[in-house]
């Protein structure tokens, strides 16, 4: 349940098929803070996304008590700080060394695991090969860190597991598109295993858009 | 003793970063310094996701990532008399981070960018582009002695390169893009920052610095495809 500041006003700026936006739906479900979200069309930008991220004029954005941050992991961190008591569900630990390797993690999906898989997805005949090996070998760094933990965060879903939902969802979506085969049960059985825990988590799963539009969102962007 | 190390090299300004980190918070290392052209196995051993400079272990743990190991640093030793790299107030932290990545990446990206470029048309659009980036950085600065306020804090660490490692870049790119009259204020916060103690006990000699951009620059300058 929401803290003591669940009066005070939540807003989120972002688009339905971005896994990055829809890193603060679930961080935002899970803390159960409620909130109000704006659909926003990047090709014609809202006055309110240029006021709130004028940076950068992307989304995510969150809008929390007219204070407005950009960025999906900074955002992240401030919604764990912010509605951190007993009843909301923590995405790090208080340990500063696990804390650490939880940061570690995140900026390495960012820069290094979800580029390669989404180059590979969208690679062309020439540099498939290739694109498709280092996609491979993110995948691998990925399970290896997993070891035999339930989630990224242990028994729970911590702060990884919630950047890492481009993984749990979104590769299945591309990969199937475009005609590979990159995190299957075969190849990651325990990466898999993570993937299939995670989208049938209760609070993810509403969380998650559904997988026929994305779908059909993904194929006709393959088409252009 | 022994229970903090450092595995970097001098010329970096990553490294850089966690040595004003350490210093600041009275923290006492051991400084490795690593070859980047032959990695050791301690390297590679503490970081084999990256292979990269800096790293921290403290009592055995290793940790990369610069900006990372920052928050680390503040988190882990936060009872010494010395102050707090990250404000307390979850909105400014937030703001530091947001800016932190901004520097790290934007800025990084289209000094560099603005740097390699040789001449003509591609070069004045670079140039355009990280005066753009930079004026951001100033907007944030004005008013203000340090980024972190009355002290040097998490963001005037991030930025520092700014202050010493930049001017390198310019000389080498052939390029001014930090002056007085250009960003007085930024101008001024870093001619505060780099001679603050304990930031100017461990910046590199400027001979180093320039080496090693000058091996980058020209390496980069001879990746790129030749124009007709």
């Amino acid at each position: 349940m929401a803290s003591s500041s669940d009066n005070e006003e939540v807003r989120v700026l972002g688009k339905w098929a971005s896994p990055f936006s829809n890193r603060i739906d679930l961080a935002l479900k899970l803390k159960g803070v409620p909130y109000k979200y704006s659909e926003e069309d990047l090709a014609n930008k809202s006055l309110d996304l240029l006021k709130y991220n004028p940076v950068h004029k992307k989304v995510p954005v969150l809008v929390h008590n007219g204070n407005s941050i950009a960025e999906s992991l900074v955002i992240l961190e401030y919604i764990d700080e912010v509605w951190n008591n007993n009843n909301n569900h923590a995405f790090l630990p208080q340990d500063p060394y696990h804390r650490a390797l939880a940061r570690f993690w995140c900026k390495t999906l960012d820069d290094k695991i979800l580029p390669a898989i989404w180059n590979a997805c969208w690679s062309d005949e020439k540099g498939r090969e290739k694109a498709v090996e280092e996609a491979l070998e993110a995948l691998k760094i990925l399970q290896d860190e997993l070891k035999d933990k339930k989630f990224f965060g242990g028994e729970t879903i911590g702060l990884v597991d919630i950047a890492a939902n481009f993984i749990g969802y979104w590769v299945s979506i591309l990969q199937e598109i475009a005609g590979l085969e990159l995190l299957t049960i075969e190849k990651f059985p325990k990466l898999y295993e993570w993937s299939q825990e995670y989208i049938n988590h209760p609070v993810i799963k509403e969380g998650l858009p559904p997988r026929d539009e994305l779908f059909a969102f993904f194929k006709a962007s393959a088409k252009k | 003793m022994g229970e903090v190390k450092l595995i970097g090299t001098h010329q970096s300004f990553p490294c850089a970063r966690i040595e004003w980190g350490l210093k600041i918070k009275g923290v006492e290392y051991e400084y490795l310094k690593e070859d980047l052209s032959n990695k050791s196995d301690l390297l590679i051993e503490s970081n084999p996701v990256h292979k990269k400079v800096p790293v921290l272990i403290h009592k055995g743990n290793p940790i990369a990532e610069s900006l990372v190991i920052l928050e680390y640093i503040d988190e882990t030793w936060k009872d010494n008399n010395a102050h707090s790299l990250l404000p307390q107030n979850p909105y400014e932290r937030a703001l530091a981070r947001f800016w932190a990545k901004f520097i790290d990446e934007k800025c990084v990206i289209s000094v560099w960018g603005a740097c390699v470029a040789q001449e003509g048309e591609e070069k004045e659009k670079a140039v355009e582009g990280a005066i753009e980036t930079l004026s951001h950085l100033e907007k944030q600065i004005k008013g203000k002695k340090f980024f972190g306020g009355e002290k040097i804090g998490y963001l005037d660490i991030v930025a520092g390169w700014l202050s010493y490692w930049l001017s390198v870049l310019e000389e080498l790119g052939e390029i001014e893009l930090v002056n007085a009259e250009r960003f007085p204020c930024l101008h001024e916060w870093g001619k505060n920052f780099i001679n603050t103690s304990p930031i100017k006990d461990c910046i590199p000699p400027r001979e180093d610095v320039l080496a090693y951009f000058s091996f980058g620059i020209n390496y980069v300058r001879s990746m790129a495809p030749n124009k007709a």
